[in-house]
């Protein structure tokens, strides 16, 4: 039995909780959940074939590797013909295509590229390796961009000079916002992420009912999890009274991890960023502050000329990411594009929200 | 084919690139109805050398690290062999085993390897008959690679292969899954265990020789190696050409299993096994097959995970525990652990 | 989109911690739950703790989900 994992998949549970549902969804009703690893849960765990048919889930571009550009990957790349440099990647971004290829595709050609699962590994392998330079590479929103900078404070503390990360951060309300101010998809209300909102705090998405009219239910992982917050979004459609409702109540809170976001707020400051499927949005991601310039693996490799990214022809990722298009809907989709030869980054593994749909296809 | 135009790691995984590869490339240019047949052995029958049918197989092993809980590089080589012989109901007669040794390799790390190969093959009642070894530079092998060759005999009677599954038969398990790829994978990051997670590498054909004389009537029998229980099955529906209906909650899995893959953000049907067996049956010796097997060290844990259907042809469906149905494909590239 | 695992605090050690989850035990970094007590459950993203768990909280969700109480939804 492993605790506060099996108790939240009772079947029992779930069951009554769709059910529910099925009782209190009494007309169409469209939400989005935001976040991959929630697209991915609702595949994998079968929810989607058993919600009741007026309810429909909408996938977002709360996939912080389906939302990096080619120019980024492009980037990443180019570290990776620096003489003894090894790149630290999570396994998830080793197939996101850039203008020319994958991770994956240099490894393969010879670059030292290698799997980690945290930033920590990445400055342990600094460590291992002091005459070669590491640079990891940092994609992911707001849970894990205090990881990131809690490392690069130990790096610091610990006087390592081989480390540096390539910071692709970016943050998920300013995602969200531009998603609505485009007005391209009906919603009846937002899923959001469990667990970044355990570091950003359920208060941050009070803009969605405050300003946009648009209900929020902050949700963890588990099946029952997922449908306790659909059933919370139910209820506030119904009812037409919007508010955030912390449906993930054993880790969030209304401030979320003062602690967390005061380091990352110490290492990081908010720029302007790219996001594949969003064009540049202002005030998204995340750039090293000056302090940290020697632990900034983009001012220590300025990139020479500029990089236009290409994204590949006949891609509908930027599409699927804004919820226009659902996956099975894109021409390439299990066609041209799939998890062997993906197209584009939603296809990327069983990361990507196409892979997801793909690989959990229901029957 | 890769993209890309080169190999990539994921072709070695056991899943549908490497299914691809060999499509597209070996069996285009290799093909021949012993190798096309696609069960863990080539099966024939030699003329003058009685009613039954030879078995041959290869097989090369590269595992990373040599020494794992539960196993070494070489005791997984004698089991691995000796197993594929099993699953197409040979006996197994003789194996051979070609090493490639990196230069620099401990000579002591070298003699623990040969040690426990010698160790398996006695108990697997198998004797290595052929041998050869070579040296590469250092940086050119990792440690030690060692190829192997089984031969084996399968009795007149006995006719199992993967292209032999009905609607209706029964598919069972012989225990507990995604050992073997979890220790190995723990071991490389280094997580350590309250209880130990030891790879379940074991050699079969004591239990597959039970198995074929307890009364029940046997289609397939296939190890799941690389790719786990997912990809095996998926290769048999596609062998029979027929659908097979998989229980989530009927598959039996460790709590280490299940805690490993929690933590490194992998899923247990996908995870290699190297002392386990998938047997489809006639519905009917679902009684006596699981009887057997429980009453072997080795089949404790069986169960009865699923069964095959006509449709859809070709796929594996998992019922989830919450009552829904979907796709299980095969392996899609390696198993890459998530972080979000 | 982050997957966070729970995992059940064995020893703290300054900024790092021995932890376990199902029998399998890992050293993680406490650095972002510095209240964290041994015997505490929290969530670890890529080897950090990001929260510790309510265990009152998740007792009183099960509670709701097997009761059906519906969420708090009042703004």
């Amino acid at each position: 039995m492993i605790r506060y994992v099996d108790e939240f998949r009772d079947p029992e549970l779930v069951r009554r909780l769709l059910d529910w549902i099925q009782e209190r969804a009494d007309r169409q009703m469209r939400f989005m959940e935001f976040c991959g690893g929630h697209t991915h849960a609702i595949l994998k765990f079968g929810i989607r074939s058993l919600l009741p048919p007026q309810v429909k889930m909408l996938s977002g571009p709360g996939c912080p590797v389906c939302v990096t550009s080619a120019r980024d990957m492009d980037r990443a790349l180019a570290l990776t013909s620096v003489k003894g440099l090894i790149l630290a990647t999570f396994g998830d971004m080793m197939r996101v295509p850039g203008s020319r290829g994958s991770l994956q595709d240099a490894k393969a050609q010879g670059a030292d590229v290698r799997i980690v699962y945290g930033c920590l590994d990445a400055l342990a392998l600094a460590r291992a390796h002091p005459g070669r330079e590491v640079v990891f590479l940092a994609v992911g929103f707001e849970t894990t961009a205090p990881t990131v900078a809690a490392s690069v404070l130990e790096a610091r503390a610990q006087g390592v000079g081989n480390f540096s990360v390539l910071s692709l951060h970016k943050l998920t309300p300013p995602a969200m916002e531009a998603i609505l101010q485009a007005g391209e998809v009906e919603l009846d209300g937002i899923l959001g992420p469990g667990h970044v909102t355990t570091i950003i705090g359920a208060r941050a998405w009070e803009f969605l009912p405050g300003r946009h009219r648009i209900p929020c239910a902050v949700a963890g992982f588990e099946p029952t999890d997922i449908l306790w917050g659909i059933l919370a979004l139910v209820e506030m459609a119904a009812s037409g009274r919007p508010a955030v409702c912390n449906a993930y109540t054993r880790s969030v809170r209304a401030d979320g991890n003062p602690e967390a976001r005061r380091r990352m707020e110490e290492v990081f400051e908010v720029v302007d960023a790219d996001w594949r499927g969003l064009g540049r949005l202002p005030a998204s991601g995340l750039s090293l502050r000056e302090e940290f310039s020697s632990f900034d693996a983009a001012r220590r490799h300025p990139a020479e000329a500029p990089l236009d990214g290409v994204d590949p022809p006949g891609c509908r990722c930027g599409d699927v990411l804004r919820g226009v298009l659902e996956p099975p809907q894109c021409p390439l989709f299990g066609k041209r594009c799939s998890p062997e030869a993906p197209v584009g980054p939603c296809m990327v593994s069983g990361e990507g929200i196409c892979a997801a749909y793909l690989r959990y296809a229901a029957c | 084919m890769g993209p890309g135009g080169r190999v990539l790691l994921a072709h070695g995984s056991g899943g549908r690139l490497m299914h691809e590869l060999v499509q597209d490339l070996f069996l285009r240019y290799l093909g021949n109805s012993l190798l096309a047949a696609g069960d863990d052995a080539a099966v024939w029958s030699v003329p003058g050398l009685g009613a039954g049918r030879l078995a041959v197989t290869t097989d090369s092993y590269v595992v990373s690290p040599i020494f794992f809980p539960g196993g070494d590089i070489g005791k997984l080589a004698v089991c691995g062999t000796v197993n594929d012989l099993a699953m197409v109901g040979a006996e197994p007669l003789a194996l051979t085993a070609g090493f490639i040794l990196e230069e620099g390799l401990s000579l002591s790390d070298l003699e623990r390897v040969v040690v426990s190969m010698a160790e398996a093959a006695r108990e697997a009642g198998v004797a290595v008959a052929a041998g050869d070894t070579k040296v590469v530079d250092r940086g050119k092998a990792d440690q030690i690679f060692i190829n192997t060759a089984g031969v084996g005999w399968v009795r007149d009677g006995t006719h199992l292969s993967g292209a032999h599954a009905r609607p209706g038969d029964v598919v069972l398990v012989s225990g507990t899954v995604g050992e073997h790829g979890l220790a190995v994978l723990s071991m490389r990051e280094g997580l350590e265990f309250s209880f130990p997670l030891a790879s379940d590498c074991a050699a079969l054909n004591g239990l597959v020789a039970e198995m074929l004389s307890c009364g029940g009537v046997l289609r397939c029998l296939r190890d799941p190696t690389r790719g786990g229980l997912a990809t095996t099955l998926n290769e048999i529906a596609l062998q029979s050409g027929v659908g097979i209906e998989l229980e989530e909650a009927a598959v039996p899995v460790s709590e280490g299993v299940r805690a490993a893959c929690e933590l490194l953000g992998l899923d247990p049907l996908y995870a290699a096994c190297e002392g386990r067996l998938v047997a489809v049956a006639s519905p009917e010796s679902e009684g006596v097959l699981l009887e057997t097997l429980r009453r072997n060290r080795l089949g404790r844990q069986a169960a009865r995970i699923g069964r095959v259907t006509a449709n859809p042809a070709g796929r594996v469906v998992l019922l989830t525990a919450y009552g829904g149905r979907r796709i299980l494909d095969m392996l899609s590239g390696a198993q890459l652990p998530r972080i979000c | 989109m982050c997957l966070a695992v729970p995992t059940r605090i064995l020893e703290v050690e300054g900024q790092e911690a021995e932890a376990e989850i199902g029998g399998v035990r890992r050293r993680i970094s406490v650095a972002l739950t510095p209240e964290v007590r041994p015997g505490d459950y929290v969530l670890v993203h890529a080897g950090f703790a990001i929260s510790v768990l309510d265990e009152e909280e998740a007792r009183e969700s099960l509670e709701l989900f097997k009761e059906l109480g519906l969420p708090e939804t009042e703004p």
